[in-house]
């Protein structure tokens, strides 16, 4: 019976997300109060709904309810209850109800917390909302109903995937799609300001924290992801340039260059077309992503749940979506245009610069990622594009990104004079030249062009946001200065501070682990003694081991550097109970300064010989901990107190604007 | 400089730079795409012999061996209508197993053995690379098979999936 109550609230959001998108639209062009008015309720009824389908579903899997299909198919008995919750996202159906339960709560959020925008705006805003939920739900009641009964009722569940009962994989899918989803509430201001035919700093302003929000989220997502395929899947590397990374990776450089648009618009008024559009490409790639994950179109090596009917589906909407907001941008853009003007030296320069720079990227990523399907297409054969062009691709191009962000900071808006900015930053121009010829010749440690260039563009990097928070410091009236704006109300630039410090953070962890990072498979056998790194790696053979609902081979590594013992580690070879599939559980001594990691391959041989790969990893949690930095810096912009109190005063001009409109 | 011609300079910037970039990828992707061929088409000498490619299809069952000592393993890679020998020095992914599908990226070398450097497996009972499912279903069609294995592997690929696992 629950089940059914579930399919049945899904109908309902259905039928509120169709109210919900026709209304409060309508209300806001004819004037009727009453009509727009509805625009905030509904928002919360769609999440009310959405909220106790959700949790029909959990229900089933909770009490394991095997009548349900999608229950069979995911879950087991045996599965400890916290995997039990994570598997409910684990496939296809589940995730497609997480994203659509995720996109309720970003409606009912933006109709919650925006209560000082002008009454037009808000109704179409929650107005577009409600289109994208159509397109969701009923892609998921057509074609990927989670309710499905199944007859006869199966005694036991298939299991999750073994790779998927995992912590990290418990959060990582919620945190991506709140950042994918997210990108739909800059995409609903976008849209409603194109409806309106207004846009303007208001609009910037009410539009950026939330968009900053989703980055957020996506930056976390994308960083646990990578986390995840890190120490789970046993191959020990942080990114693969996988199709299903890759569609996390589109928009958040999408996104990026959205929030420092945004930034150019609500201080400036100028850019305005340009972060319309950016708004409308970070959430269709946002959806694009997700067509490539759930069509199965692209080989992909975490190619879940696949099936090319729903990808036909997806493609529609997402042709939909697309081509709808691009035709109202090319209607209403040319209205909206023009705007602040500026020098060739300013600091909108600089920012232009990064947003090209980061669409340029976006669009390669693109570009690599569609190419298999655009060469089949095109019957020149069956491809793929290696990393390696990924790689190439972003070592060319992100050395600019590095040097605009180095000027960015310190450069005044509209116009700055070259011999000031020269004056202020040759110091760290000249540091950076000494790190990067120091590095590529060798002189202190063995280097090569490429890790003088990495920790070149960092030093850069640092320098030129210490010379940034000095001169603003000056300005300011010193140290005291930095604890008022702490405190009260200029935190956004202490976020974008941080969050650049965690760009050249992740560009150390990049650099140096893949220069003088170590991969070796070999065979040892118990007893044996390899050494890695200055690192002594003894394998004392592999034991049986049994857990919860896992058989495993454990094996034992002791490391000594010197004479010292650092660690044991125990990688394991498991075997799931519930199905054969093998699956490998690295050992890792996670440091500061570098990761000793060793996994188990496959018994060679008689006589307790193991086939291992054992991986020195320096410098690797950097790479985490510049998400982790990004993300702070992320969230001390949004609370920048300017966003909660000076809505007030610039909602007179834009409410009377949108009215008319 | 007036307003006009500063934009001009700023579109000629970004035109310059979008071809530079259009150009670096376009040269760097020749190098780096890897094209799939069938053992079929290895066999009829249609793949590049001085090029890395990507070979795939069904592991033959009882045809993995593994060296005395060390890391190397060879095994065969069928369509069912033709047979390549893939050897390989490494770890092998976790779902890598005989008779099921199988992607190896390497070289063919002069002694029609295919070197892999790398070996996709798929990952359960359910999921099959496209592309070998293709190759599947053509030599299937093509009459030059009997076996029922190859269609009842084809008919799998729209299957629900989960992870597959790459070994370097």
């Amino acid at each position: 019976m629950i089940p059914e109550l579930g399919h049945f609230a899904l109908i309902i959001a259905l039928g509120l997300a169709l109210v919900q998108a026709v209304i409060p639209l309508w209300g806001s062009f004819n004037g009727r109060r009453p009509w727009m008015e509805m625009a905030r309720p509904l928002a919360a009824g769609q999440l009310t709904f959405l909220v106790l389908a959700f949790a029909c579903l959990l229900q089933a899997f909770l009490t394991d309810d095997f009548s349900v299909l999608y229950v069979a198919e995911q879950s087991n008995t045996l599965l400890p209850p916290i995997y039990k919750v994570s598997a409910l996202w684990g496939g296809h159906e589940g995730s497609l109800l997480l994203w659509v339960l995720m996109l309720g709560i970003w409606g009912a959020a933006v109709a919650a917390f925006s209560r000082n925008l002008p009454l037009p705006m808000i109704s179409r805003v929650i107005s577009v909302q409600g289109m994208v939920a159509i397109g969701f739900l009923l892609f998921t009641l057509l074609t990927s109903n989670p309710f499905e009964r199944i007859f006869p009722v199966p005694q036991e569940g298939r299991d999750l995937n073994p790779l998927l009962q995992d912590p990290g994989l418990a959060i990582h899918p919620p945190m991506l799609y709140m950042g994918y989803v997210g990108f739909s509430v800059a995409f609903a201001f976008a849209i409603a300001a194109l409806l309106g035919g207004k846009l303007d700093a208001a609009w910037a302003r009410w539009s950026r924290p939330w968009t900053t929000v989703a980055w957020i989220f996506l930056t976390i997502g994308i960083s646990l992801g990578s986390w995840w395929a890190y120490y789970e899947l046993g191959w020990g590397g942080w990114w693969f340039w996988d199709p299903v990374e890759n569609a996390s990776f589109m928009p958040w450089l999408a996104g990026t260059a959205l929030i420092h648009s945004l930034a150019v618009t609500e201080k400036r008024g100028a850019f305005k077309s340009w972060t319309v559009l950016l708004a409308i490409s970070a959430f269709s790639l946002s959806l694009l992503g997700t067509f490539l994950v759930r069509s199965g179109v692209l080989t992909s090596v975490h190619a879940f749940a696949t099936d090319p009917s729903r990808g036909t589906f997806i493609l529609a909407f997402l042709v939909i979506v697309i081509g709808g907001s691009l035709s109202l941008y090319a209607w209403r853009a040319p209205s909206v245009s023009g705007g602040g003007r500026f020098d060739l030296v300013s600091r909108e320069s600089f920012l232009l610069v990064n947003n090209l720079l980061l669409a340029a990227l976006a669009l390669l990523v693109l570009f690599g990622t569609l190419a298999p399907l655009i060469y089949e297409a095109a019957g020149w054969g069956k491809i793929s594009v290696g990393f390696p062009w990924f790689n190439t691709m972003f070592v060319a191009i992100s050395p600019f990104l590095v040097l605009a962000m180095g000027l960015g900071p310190s450069t005044r808006w509209k116009h700055d004079e070259p011999a000031r900015l020269a004056r202020l930053l040759w110091i760290p121009f000249a540091l950076s030249l000494g790190v990067l010829a120091l590095c590529s010749t060798g002189l202190i440690f063995p280097g090569n062009l490429s890790v003088g260039l990495g920790l070149g563009l960092s030093t850069w990097l640092v320098l030129t946001q210490l010379v940034a928070l000095r001169e603003r410091l000056k300005n300011k009236g010193g140290l005291k200065a930095l604890v008022g704006d702490l405190r009260n109300r200029s935190r956004s630039f202490y976020g974008m501070w941080l969050a650049h410090i965690g760009v050249a953070v992740f560009i150390v962890g990049a650099t140096l682990v893949s220069s003088y990072g170590s991969e070796t498979d070999l065979r040892m056998s118990p007893g044996a003694v390899h050494e890695v790194a200055g690192y002594r790696f003894q394998f004392n053979g592999a034991q049986p081991h049994d857990g919860p609902n896992y058989r495993a081979q454990r094996g034992e590594f002791v490391i000594y550097k010197g004479e010292r013992q650092i660690t044991v580690l125990h990688p394991e070879k498991r075997s799931y109970l519930s199905g054969g599939m093998p699956m490998t559980e690295a050992g890792i001594d996670p440091g500061f300064l570098r990761d000793l990691y060793v996994s188990l391959g496959e018994p060679v041989g008689d006589k307790g010989d193991w086939a291992v790969r054992i991986y020195y990893k320096p410098y690797v949690r950097w790479i985490w901990l510049a998400g982790i930095l990004m993300a702070l810096g992320g969230l001390l912009a949004v609370s920048d107190g300017r966003y909660r109190t000076a809505r007030k005063s610039v909602q007179v001009p834009a409410g009377g604007g949108l009215a008319r409109a | 400089m007036k307003a006009r011609q500063k934009r001009l300079v700023l579109v000629g910037l970004a035109i310059v730079g979008v071809g530079a970039a259009a150009a670096l990828a376009l040269t760097a992707l020749q190098s780096n795409i890897s094209y799939f061929f069938s053992p079929s088409q290895v066999m009829a000498k249609e793949a590049p012999a001085d090029h890395v490619f990507r070979l795939g299809g069904l592991v033959s069952k009882g045809t993995v061996q593994r060296a005395e000592d060390g890391l190397t393993v060879t095994f065969d890679v069928t369509d069912m209508a033709q047979t390549v020998k893939v050897s390989y020095t490494g770890i092998l992914p976790d779902l890598f197993k005989e008779g099921q599908g199988a992607v190896a990226r390497g070289r063919l070398g002069d002694d029609g053995v295919f070197y892999a450097e790398e070996v996709l497996a798929k990952h359960d009972e359910e999921y099959m690379p496209p592309e070998v499912a293709d190759t599947l279903k053509t030599a299937h069609a093509k009459g030059m098979t009997g076996a029922s294995d190859a269609a009842r592997v084809a008919e799998q690929t729209t299957g629900a999936a989960a992870p597959g696992a790459v070994a370097q």
